[in-house]
């Protein structure tokens, strides 16, 4: 809290009377009710929108619970089945941590390779700019659906293309082994939130060390390695965590692409038969998670699912801040 | 602070008072004057004919009951039937394409029990055909009736036939891989042009998924005696399993999958088998009714699925699964409904004005007999198939379809040679179904 929120240090003073401390502390609490009335909005969303639904969820996954009769109390059964039992929980978890370890770093890197070209670019910084922003705004769903009719095996341009410099093209999204790769693309391509994050922070480099390092005799790489990615480790701290958290929580795309490519998008019944088509590639954590809740109508054991959910994305958060201190560098603060 | 306090807590009570919804289930009185308005519920899609055919029934029945206005939504799917019955905000009358989800609805009476309502009108269950009175209810439960059932068989293409020199279609397995193999065109570059028969999961498929359809051509089993699944102990279904890898094996893996990556949308004009790329495809008698609209020239005949070589007997059976019809809970005109919902399930003119726009197959015995259904040699076919005593359909149980996703996913990944083992991997399916069962029925307490 800011100190002109904060109550004034409470001094005895020996001529302060009684009333004089009675009145200063009425208003320090008038001050408080007003920040607690200006922070209401978001109290009470946050405990409506997120509060409630956590523990909500973390009563939801003691119980057996199928959305339609009442829950019932049923103790550790549900996460004995989820580390225990149910099989399909390991391909998920092996795809989603696949996804974190590959994409994650790949997204960051193409970020700022993209960065740091449109900071050099002399003419036409703006639609550059554009270009590698738009497809960030492509809705997820449009956007994964583009990208299965690209990567068509049978008619997609990127094969036809392929075929003319006498590849056989890989059966993409219809393919156990090119389902992740595909969808990693698809995440590259759709980088430009980060992208201009770390365009404005290769842009914010203060210039005097570049010219002192080139004085010293630093080449590009070396600038690179020793001006700026100390300069912009913030960002790439910042672009880290939200990737790996977005990673943990990876859905639309995986539903969609599997949905599409596995053709049964067109049946109005059951069109998530397929979720994680080819062979459970694409069966990331959340999308089991969705399956079991929504289709299955095992809304415990769906919650129970979710709370393990939160233990790791809150225990990997910890983790990257912590080693983080080792590697970022706030200016302005000795490191 | 005490004054903020309230408001915040009077503001979360509205918020969560809205979410929890109100459901009232009182029936109104209904006059001509005021006629009460019903909502009805399908899953039939807009872009197809046949939402257009079940609002043409419907509306029949709303201009003879003037106490009724009646709307028909389409393109509906069970997560949007559950988060109706929860939030209490729920149409008058409710259908589903996914009859698995009976073993949800009827226990936890989110759809209601239909049974005093048959009591008082005096319907006998014994006017229903045999196998959608199984899929309308669980453990004696009876909180759905059958809207028109689906069968499945097997559809050729009559001109291909010819020019294979095949004459008949085939009866057994063993006809049927030889059939698919001499209709089967290649491109130049060994890439498919045309597939004699596509066996694969997941490949124009439905509910259920076409695994649990095949095995029953072998003569497969569910469960034993006491509930346990036995795939991995009944043959019928290893050998179903082999027959399919056998065929896709013979088609190469990998080239049958990206040629079904350039076939067409299955429920459009462009679908594989209305346009020649596919010469037999194994498909419900809904098609019979696509071809008529989208493809009326094309020259086919239909036939009743081939059966496993050493169960001849089993010919003329197939797959039975179909529409169901309930009212949920919470429902606003009970009355009103069920009348709706009694229309629509035993009513011969009904059932038969549906059948002959959906070519769906019609649920009571006597509209099975209707003179009014329009005769069609191919469509014959599944009244044939829906009269056999040996068809029949996948269990019903507390899971909803969740043990048959996870009999696909071992066949999807069986089918593209990634299991070793096919008799271990099977005793591990039981294993996964057993549990999840028991999951689903006791939270896995002991």
């Amino acid at each position: 809290m800011s100190s002109g929120l904060a109550a004034a240090p409470e001094v005895e003073l020996p001529g302060l009377t009684l009333e004089r401390r009675r009145a200063k502390r009425k208003a320090a609490w008038r001050r408080r009710r007003l920040v607690l009335l200006l922070m209401s909005p978001w109290i009470v969303g946050f405990s409506v929108f997120f509060g409630y639904p956590l523990v909500t969820s973390a009563y939801l996954s003691f119980t057996h619970y199928d959305l339609l009769s009442s829950p019932r109390w049923i103790g550790l059964s549900n996460y004995r089945y989820l580390l225990g039992t149910d099989q399909q929980i390991w391909p998920a978890v092996y795809n989603t941590l696949w996804m974190i370890v590959v994409a994650v770093p790949l997204q960051v890197a193409f970020a700022i390779g993209i960065a740091l070209m449109v900071a050099r670019a002399r003419r036409g910084v703006g639609i550059f700019r554009t270009i590698f922003y738009l497809p960030a705004l492509a809705p997820p769903v449009a956007a994964t659906l583009g990208f299965v009719y690209i990567l068509n095996p049978a008619n997609g341009p990127v094969n036809i293309l392929l075929k003319h410099l006498g590849i056989d093209g890989p059966l993409w999204f219809q393919s156990p082994g090119w389902a992740k790769p595909s969808l990693v693309l698809l995440g590259l391509w759709g980088v430009g939130n980060i992208m201009i994050i770390f365009l404005a922070a290769v842009l914010d480099v203060p210039e005097h060390l570049h010219e002192s390092a080139q004085l010293d005799g630093a080449g590009p790489l070396r600038r690179f390695r020793a001006v700026t990615l100390p300069s912009i480790s913030p960002v790439i701290l910042f672009a880290v965590v939200i990737g790996v958290i977005q990673g943990l929580q990876y859905f639309t795309q995986a539903y969609v692409a599997a949905n599409i490519a596995s053709g049964q998008a067109s049946q109005s019944a059951d069109i998530t038969s397929n979720l994680g088509y080819p062979e459970q590639s694409t069966l990331f954590y959340p999308v089991l998670l969705y399956q079991n809740g929504f289709r299955n109508f095992e809304m415990g054991y769906a919650s129970s699912m979710a709370m393990l959910l939160l233990v790791v994305a809150l225990a990997v958060t910890v983790v990257i801040l912590v080693n983080s201190r080792r590697w970022v560098h706030y200016r302005g603060t000795a490191s | 602070m005490k004054r903020v306090a309230a408001a915040w807590f009077l503001l979360v009570a509205a918020l969560s008072l809205t979410a929890c919804g109100g459901s009232s289930g009182k029936s109104s009185k209904a006059s001509s004057a005021h006629p009460v308005k019903l909502t009805v519920w399908a899953g039939w899609s807009a872009s197809t004919h046949e939402l257009k055919v079940f609002k043409g029934v419907v509306a029949e029945y709303d201009r003879k009951h003037p106490e009724v206005k009646i709307k028909v939504v389409g393109d509906i799917v069970d997560t949007k039937i559950l988060a109706a019955i929860r939030s209490g905000n729920v149409p008058d009358v409710v259908s589903s394409f996914t009859s698995s989800n009976v073993g949800k609805y009827c226990p936890t009476g989110a759809w209601i029990d239909l049974a005093p309502y048959l009591k008082k009108d005096k319907i006998s269950l014994a006017d229903f055909t045999k196998t959608p009175l199984y899929y309308t209810q669980y453990k004696g439960k009876r909180c759905a009736l059958p809207l028109l059932a689906d069968t499945f068989g097997l559809y050729y293409n009559k001109a291909m036939f010819k020019a294979a020199g095949i004459t008949s279609p085939p009866k057994t397995m063993s006809q049927l891989t030889a059939d698919a193999q001499k209709l089967t065109q290649k491109n130049p570059d060994g890439s498919l042009k045309v597939v004699g028969f596509d066996p694969a999961s997941g490949f124009y498929d439905g509910a259920p998924n076409k695994v649990l359809r095949f095995a029953s051509l072998f003569g497969g089993h569910y469960t034993d005696a006491k509930g346990h699944s036995i795939l991995s102990k009944d043959p019928a279904w290893a050998k179903s399993m082999q027959w399919v890898k056998n065929l896709i094996d013979w088609y190469g893996h990998d080239k049958l999958v990206r040629f079904q990556a350039g076939l067409g949308d299955e429920f459009s004009a462009s679908n594989a088998f209305e346009k020649g790329k596919l010469a037999m495809v194994e498909d419900g008698e809904w098609r019979v009714a696509f071809i008529d609209l989208e493809h009326p020239n094309l020259d086919y005949g239909t036939a009743p699925m081939p059966v496993d070589d050493s169960h001849p007997e089993l010919y003329g059976s197939g797959h039975v699964n179909g529409t169901i019809i309930g009212i949920p809970k919470g429902v606003p005109h009970p009355a009103e409904a069920w009348a709706l919902v009694k229309y629509l399930t035993t009513d011969t003119h009904a059932l038969a004005k549906l059948s002959n726009g959906l070519r769906n197959v019609p649920t009571t015995k006597e509209s099975l007999k209707s003179p009014e259904l329009k005769p069609d040699p191919h469509f014959a076919t599944f009244l044939r198939i829906i009269d056999n005593p040996k068809s029949n359909t996948a269990p019903i149980t507390t899971v909803g379809s969740a043990y048959q996703d996870l009999i696909q996913t071992f066949a999807l990944k069986y089918q593209a040679g990634h299991v070793s083992d096919l008799h271990a991997g099977l005793v591990n399916l039981d294993k996964q179904i057993d549990a999840q069962l028991k999951q689903a029925e006791t939270g896995g307490a002991p």
